[in-house]
């Protein structure tokens, strides 16, 4: 699993390369619990190159997602491939989290 | 084409074990979707095999193998841990997880979801785990 952060005024768009299962989403967490990134208003999370996610995967997002929200930080995911959505759907999670399109979606809900 | 692999009890081989049944599912011309949701749910009893029961001890190991009843796909993963506890098993309440940050705890959800029947058996001091999906 790679991870990249570009960031751009209030918005940091963290990208997701490879595969989270119960090895590799330890890198996730620390990212996302790293008190730096609740400077930002925005995390878009580009899920282009995001092969595969297991529970722990989903997992590290669902223990983040109150804290974002209590901190008034939109988390929203684009680029989602099939395959991964569906397991986010399983679960429901698509009802709880913001999944859509692309970066243009994203950004438009983002500034919303 | 094989259809065992034994691997040692480190998280690290999740991927191997992924990667064997990926391989092993190819030639079923599964949709993308489908092959996800099967290669998902062996990975994440594994994973609980390999973390919770076996204390991710490299100098254990967990077996898989599969096999095809008929319009089906089925997956036996043995171990000799500490035994799943099917009878303490609570369907998670998802919104509890994201109102009090909680990590784990979600995956047997997943399996059962997935899956047509999971079914956990210990005789001795052997565990099994038999998952069992319909392809056609």
């Amino acid at each position: 699993m790679k991870i990249t952060q570009d960031i751009k005024e209030s918005t940091v768009i963290m990208t997701l390369d490879g595969e989270l299962d119960a090895s590799s989403s330890v890198i996730l967490d620390e990212e996302l619990s790293d008190p730096e990134i609740m400077k930002y208003s925005k995390i878009l999370v580009d899920c282009r190159n995001l092969n595969y996610i297991s529970s722990a995967g989903l997992g590290v997002f669902i223990s983040h997602l109150q804290r974002f929200e209590d901190a008034q930080i939109k988390l929203i995911f684009f680029n989602m491939q099939d395959k991964v959505r569906n397991v986010f759907e399983i679960l429901g999670l698509d009802l709880l989290m913001t999944i859509v399109t692309n970066y243009e979606e994203a950004i438009t809900i983002a500034d919303e | 084409m094989n259809n065992s692999i034994r691997v040692s009890c480190t998280k690290k081989n999740l991927k191997l074990i992924r990667d064997f049944v990926t391989k092993y599912l190819q030639g079923l011309a599964l949709s993308d979707v489908l092959m996800n949701q099967i290669v998902l749910a062996v990975d994440e009893i594994c994973a609980n095999l390999i973390i919770h029961a076996n204390n991710e001890d490299p100098s254990k190991y967990i077996y898989l193998t599969i096999t095809e009843p008929k319009d089906a796909v089925q997956f036996e993963i043995t171990d000799n841990g500490v035994a799943f506890s099917t009878h303490d098993y609570k369907e998670p309440d998802i919104l509890e997880h994201v109102r009090v940050g909680k990590k784990g705890g979600v995956g047997i959800a997943l399996v059962r979801r997935i899956m047509d029947k999971v079914e956990f058996t210990t005789k001795g001091d052997a565990n099994s785990c038999l998952l069992y999906k319909k392809i056609k």
